[in-house]
């Protein structure tokens, strides 16, 4: 069983090392990088290209650990009893499985993605560490321990948000998505949009790479951000030549919204505003 | 086996465990990369380095380690960088790349390049016998040779080049700021003051048993906002001159607070207090708020953290006028009363070394002001000041 990349997604070698690896050794696999590298797609590619259903947990603020193994509904059994419920004598009626336990409970290995795991409390990964090492857990209002039928294979991704703890850290393999180089960025290109006419990628890519190399920029523009703004340059019908021209100069490309989302940012690629305009 | 090469990933400060060893040993024995020394790099560095700061560090043990060490390190110590800066770069025909011979095996290139090293002394650029940029040469940057050695290219230009770990690929992700706040935000996470706000999403337990009693026990439910951090903080920074050597500090408690406090603002400054403040260092001419204006604006129930090493000469404190970056009508000690009177709840963090301070006259009318409340930017300062804080 090995992943390869798919028709729409291109994986580096060493990415495909990564995920190779982390499935044959049965480690969760931590995933770094720029937003919009395709950490998120990295989850769902691998669950396509193997044939494992994939549950994907999103992380917020406010999310606990607990919630991704199980939730207790004590009020809804509160309200059941005085109902009458026969369902109430059954405590297992008002677990709620979380993520994990779905994942843990799969006929078949699956693919478990948590996303953004760093936008949780700080703590929030060292509730998960002996989850993740044993892939068991133990349910204490029925008593019972769930271990996974099938290790699953474990896709987090962080954008660096805060700093993970070192036992946790210990427990994955750790890879970071560099931001593409130009070969790879065209391939991408080509898998998303086949019939895209070359000059117009090639000026396009230039332009993008440009705009990516100013230094003061607050945000770079990503893959994903280019790839939105191909899609508006093909659906307007832009010339390719229109493009070239702005290689030069610093001069905003057209469509520009979606490249660049920040207003300082775009203040940057503006000529110079004149203060002093005429009867003024 | 490769006991050595962990040895020293873990000399050269890289974070690594034996759990993460062996797991790499593990690896090795599945045959996950087998025969091919990039794959080996790959599979190394996802075992055991977990942060892209470190990548850089472990590029250069793993270059060290497996291709012949010490000379390297050696002759990468010696090269001066203004050598190596790109100037120009040569392409060549096919026909040329046919023509150009190889020297030999790395062993001998790098034999032969520490020779030229110590025969060179100037940079050298163009060329097929120098170490340089854009020549022919097996040594240095921009050029073409099929065995060559890359000195301090960015990119591989042939996608030939003998390594895949050039040196400094990872070199921008080294000064993450991340780097080590965790413990400042453990102590940070001591002023939290939970309050209630917002959307009510949480069960209201006393509120509910009282309710249901009161429906003759049937169920109500009541339901309360769920807690957020309610502190409100302003971080004050000294920046410029003689904080320089701090900025690394600095930067990690700012990252650690920023990402701790919901309600903070920040703001800068020069030195000591005066009539204005900025947000924006670029732009801190334009872009400046009044401090009278900052004193209406915020509430006085922030607490105030002022970062600043409070060395200073006694007259920017003391004297109208004395600022040394613009004339200021009050004396500085009279704005950072305003600013104590109103903000009750204040701390002075100071980066330098606590020993240091009896021979700052500056540091100690500034802790005779702040009441004592100055405390060394440590750990165990933090936690002082967070205590006197909350």
């Amino acid at each position: 069983m090995k992943f390869h990349g798919t028709d729409s997604y291109i994986a580096t070698d060493d990415l495909l090392l990564a995920v190779n690896s982390a499935i044959t050794l049965r480690r969760p696999l931590l995933v770094k990088g720029e937003p919009g590298t395709g950490k998120t797609m990295l989850a769902e590619e691998i669950a396509k290209s193997l044939g494992m259903p994939l549950y994907q947990w999103h992380i917020k603020s406010t999310t606990k650990a607990q919630q991704g193994l199980y939730e207790y509904d004590a009020v809804s059994r509160l309200r059941d009893s005085q109902l009458g419920d026969p369902r109430v004598h059954d405590i297992g009626n008002y677990i709620v499985k979380g993520k994990l336990w779905e994942a843990f409970e799969s006929e078949q290995q699956a693919v478990l993605l948590i996303d953004e795991v760093d936008k949780a409390d700080i703590e929030f990964p060292n509730d998960l560490l002996r989850e993740l090492d044993r892939m068991e857990f133990y349910v204490y209002e029925t008593r019972q321990t769930i271990c996974a039928k099938h290790r699953p294979v474990i896709i987090i991704t962080s954008n660096n948000e805060k700093e993970l703890p070192d036992a946790f850290l210990r427990r994955c393999f750790f890879h970071y998505i560099r931001f593409p180089d130009r070969q790879t960025l065209e391939q991408i290109v080509n898998v998303h949009y086949p019939g895209i006419q070359s000059t117009l990628v090639r000026s396009a890519l230039e332009v993008f790479l440009g705009i990516r190399d100013v230094p003061e920029l607050k945000k770079k523009p990503s893959t994903s951000e280019l790839l939105d703004w191909l899609k508006i340059l093909l659906a307007e019908q832009v010339p390719p030549e229109s493009l070239a021209s702005k290689r030069k100069e610093r001069a905003l490309p057209p469509l520009h919204g979606a490249l660049l989302k920040n207003e300082q940012d775009q203040h940057l690629f503006e000529p110079p505003v004149r203060l002093r305009t005429s009867g003024y | 086996m490769l006991i050595d090469f962990f040895l020293e990933l873990k000399k050269a400060g890289i974070p690594v465990t034996l759990v993460e060893f062996l797991t790499l040993l593990d690896a090795l024995a599945q045959e996950l990369a087998f025969g091919s020394v990039e794959d080996f790099y790959f599979l190394s560095r996802l075992c055991l380095v977990k942060n892209e700061v470190y990548f850089d560090k472990f590029d250069r043990v793993f270059m060290a380690y497996f291709k012949d060490a010490a000379s390297l390190q050696e002759i990468e110590r010696k090269i001066p960088d203004e050598w190596l800066r790109r100037l120009a770069e040569r392409f060549f025909s096919e026909e040329e790349k046919r023509q150009i011979q190889s020297l030999g095996g790395l062993d001998k290139l790098l034999e032969t390049l520490k020779k030229r090293l110590e025969e060179q002394k100037e940079r050298h650029e163009g060329g097929n016998r120098w170490i340089g940029t854009s020549g022919t040469s097996p040594f240095g940057a921009y050029g073409y040779n099929p065995e060559g050695i890359r000195i301090g290219q960015e990119t591989s230009r042939h996608h030939r080049a003998v390594k895949v770990w050039d040196r400094r690929e990872f070199r921008d992700l080294d000064d993450s700021v991340e780097l080590g706040t965790r413990n400042f935000k453990m102590a940070l996470r001591r002023l939290r003051a939970f309050a209630r706000t917002g959307s009510e999403q949480e069960l209201d337990l006393p509120g509910t048993i009282r309710a249901t009693a009161n429906n003759a026990g049937y169920l109500d439910l009541k339901l309360v906002p769920e807690r957020h951090n309610a502190t409100k903080v302003l971080l004050f920074l000294d920046v410029g001159g003689s904080m320089d050597p701090h900025v690394e500090i600095c930067e990690q408690l700012f990252s650690a607070a920023r990402s701790e406090f919901k309600h903070l603002e920040y703001f800068y400054f020069h030195n000591f207090f005066y009539e204005q403040l900025w947000q924006d260092n670029r732009r801190r001419l334009d872009h400046r708020l009044s401090t009278f204006d900052l004193i209406r604006l915020f509430s006085p129930d922030h607490k105030l953290i002022i970062v600043g090493d409070a060395t200073m000469s006694p007259y920017e404190i003391h004297m109208a006028g004395g600022s040394v970056e613009h004339h200021n009508p009050e004396p500085g000690s009279v704005w950072l009363k305003r600013l104590l009177k109103h903000y009750q709840k204040a701390v002075w963090l100071n980066p330098s070394p606590r020993r240091h301070w009896n021979f700052s006259s500056s540091i100690q009318t500034i802790q005779h002001m702040m009441d004592g409340r100055m405390y060394s930017m440590t750990m165990e300062g933090l936690s002082e000041a967070i205590h006197s804080l909350s």
